[in-house]
């Protein structure tokens, strides 16, 4: 053989290869999500079922993955988890493509309620994956008398002083005070503002610390007897001591979604489809349910779930027409440069 | 090639890194906080103001940037009277027993910075280990406050910080020339003496180095803050990271990072021209 036969033979099967590898490519997707917020092995049983490679990136917050996206474009992502007031700034941002039903059978699993979620209704540009109340968690054990307003928390009675924690993520700092005042979570007049700053400020000098992360295990200790929670986040305290419960203070509650979002830049939307169709599967939301602890609009999955979880936990029975009673955060648009400002006050306050 | 020509080529990789990596990307910082902020981040070029820098001395912000630098200097004080009677233990130690005990300084380092600072936080809180003790002991009935406090922060900094200057007086201390203190010892001083008049000044490069390191590193931490100080107090750090990370204010965040940059400048300025005095003034900056 001659070398330059050779050599063209290996630079064919170098061009297949790589011809290969791009159409390859072209089937595979990027998710990224929060770590451990889907089961371990849904990638490689969802490229088992369908043949479609999906790669997870993960992002540690809402902000995090909200930078990426609008710096590049969005380029690069697929599929993005992000909390409703995020995936409404991503639609209006036109970073978020139209949601195809025809091609998301599972939609049906859906309950009906999370078809008419304030931020989006129809779902036309995100579909609902968790969902779940804001409240207090607390050690019944360990308090003179049980939490049912947000002014217990914001202005403790005397044995909690100073055993107790709040969530400093933006919103849900600020819409403590706001539900105690009465107002809308979505408020940004200055006057409202400012009344919430007040309140939370003085807050703070009762707290024992924010804590957005482990403020159950300080339940579990037995160093704070009552936090500002997410109603699933109090269900791993409540794992592992009994006596620890979790209320919605009498003022109410936001309503948090979780949802998912196929990017406007996607290039491949059709596998985007599937993936989301895969994880409103039964089983998966079962395990949304039973893992992370969470309450999922996943009506098939929350129905599969072993009964005796709604006894021990009871905030997993909440029914999704009293969650609806909820106002949901939305995006605040131009507001949250005023919001944002107060926050970074409120913190920075001594 | 001329000498000067190699010499050149030699530093151009180090300039050029220098350059790319942090000469442009602080000017890029600098020119961001002339800046408003857009809506969802980012930056909005449309306005080119001050307004940041008028806000950043606003006395909340300032009370801040002056508790960070009083809470750093606190922890350089205390990491030198740690480090300084270690660092003179370990260099008149045995030769050999040395490196093993400059290992031991360092060891803290083989596990994530972390890490070490949750388990500060087992040992502290309230029903953590050594309230846990105390009560025991019967020494106290209510716990004491140990964690989320300024305590806490100042601690976990000096825990942190304290083995760097162990090293840079270590260093000092092994470069002295010990003629000098045996010409002193011979001249009548005493033990105090000679290390008040010779050794302490001879040292002070170091103690330098040491403390610009921990104060630098400690003004800008926003880690031990957070989780020691459990947020309710905050540092510069902290203000920067939430700008760029929750509250989405890269202008706001550009400018506080450009103050505490120009603190620093300031800082390392000063440590030049002291160590540059120790040295009788023999330029070699």
């Amino acid at each position: 053989m001659k070398w330059w036969k050779k050599s063209a033979q290996v630079a064919l099967s170098v061009a297949v290869l790589v011809l290969a590898g791009a159409a390859q490519a072209a089937d595979k997707i990027v998710i990224s999500n929060w770590d451990g917020y889907m089961p371990k092995d849904l990638l490689e049983r969802f490229k088992a079922d369908t043949g479609i490679e999906a790669e997870l990136s993960v992002h540690a917050t809402n902000e995090e993955i909200m930078g990426k996206v609008t710096a590049g474009g969005g380029k690069g992502y697929d599929v993005l988890f992000v909390s409703s007031p995020f995936a409404e700034a991503l639609n209006k941002l036109g970073l978020a493509a139209p949601v195809d039903h025809s091609k998301i059978p599972n939609i049906k699993n859906l309950y009906p309620e999370a078809m008419q979620l304030q931020h989006d209704p129809g779902n036309t540009y995100s579909v609902p994956y968790t969902w779940g109340t804001t409240g207090i968690c607390y050690r019944s054990d360990l308090v003179k008398t049980e939490p049912q307003s947000w002014n217990d928390l914001l202005a403790p009675p005397e044995d909690v002083k100073g055993k107790e924690t709040m969530l400093s993520t933006d919103r849900w700092l600020m819409a403590a005070a706001l539900l105690a005042m009465g107002k809308s979570v979505n408020a940004t007049d200055p006057e409202t503002l400012d009344a919430a700053k007040a309140k939370l400020i003085e807050a703070k000098r009762n707290l024992l610390a924010y804590d957005d992360t482990v403020f159950y295990q300080k339940l579990v200790s037995g160093e704070a007897v009552v936090t500002h929670a997410w109603d699933g986040w109090c269900n791993y305290g409540i794992a592992e001591n009994g006596a620890i419960k979790y209320v919605i203070p009498k003022e109410g509650s936001d309503l948090w979604v979780d949802t998912m979002v196929i990017t406007a830049a996607s290039e491949n939307k059709d596998a985007a489809h599937k993936f989301i169709d895969y994880v409103l599967g039964v089983d998966n939301g079962k395990w949304v349910v039973e893992n992370i602890m969470y309450k999922t609009p996943n009506k098939a999955g929350m129905e599969a779930i072993d009964k005796s979880l709604f006894e021990k936990y009871p905030n997993m029975a909440i029914t999704p027409a009293e969650l609806l009673k909820y106002e949901q955060l939305r995006d605040l648009g131009e507001g949250q440069k005023a919001f944002s400002k107060t926050v970074t006050e409120i913190l920075a306050a001594k | 090639m001329a000498l000067k020509d190699r010499s050149l080529l030699l530093v151009l990789p180090g300039f050029l890194w220098l350059g790319l990596f942090m000469v442009l990307p602080c000017a890029i910082i600098f020119a961001m906080a002339f800046f408003e902020r857009g809506v969802y981040g980012g930056i909005d070029y449309g306005i080119v103001t001050a307004e940041n820098f008028r806000r950043a001395f606003d006395p909340l912000y300032l009370s801040i940037l002056l508790d960070s630098a009083r809470i750093a200097f606190a922890a350089t004080v205390l990491s030198i009277l740690i480090a300084y009677p270690a660092a003179y233990a370990i260099s008149r130690a045995k030769p050999a027993l040395q490196p093993a005990l400059l290992l031991l300084v360092l060891l803290p380092f083989w596990s994530n910075y972390l890490i070490r600072t949750y388990a500060w936080m087992v040992l502290l809180n309230r029903e953590g280990v050594i309230n846990g003790f105390l009560r025991w002991l019967g020494a106290i009935d209510q716990p004491l406050p140990m964690l989320y406090n300024e305590f806490a922060v100042i601690l976990g900094l000096v825990y942190n910080y304290c083995p760097f200057v162990v090293l840079a007086i270590y260093a000092a201390l092994q470069r002295l020339d010990p003629s000098y203190a045996e010409a002193s010892r011979d001249l009548g001083a005493g033990a105090t003496t000679t290390f008040l008049r010779i050794t302490l000044p001879l040292t002070l490069p170091g103690i330098a180095a040491g403390a610009v390191f921990v104060f630098v590193l400690s003004i800008g931490n926003f880690i031990t803050p957070d989780l020691l100080g459990g947020g309710r107090l905050q540092m510069v750090g902290n203000l920067i990271y939430d700008q760029f990370l929750t509250a989405r204010d890269w202008p706001f965040g550009a400018t506080l990072s450009m103050i505490l940059i120009a603190v620093m400048m300031a800082l390392l300025f000063l440590q030049a021209l002291a160590t540059n005095r120790a040295h009788g003034g023999r330029s070699h900056v």
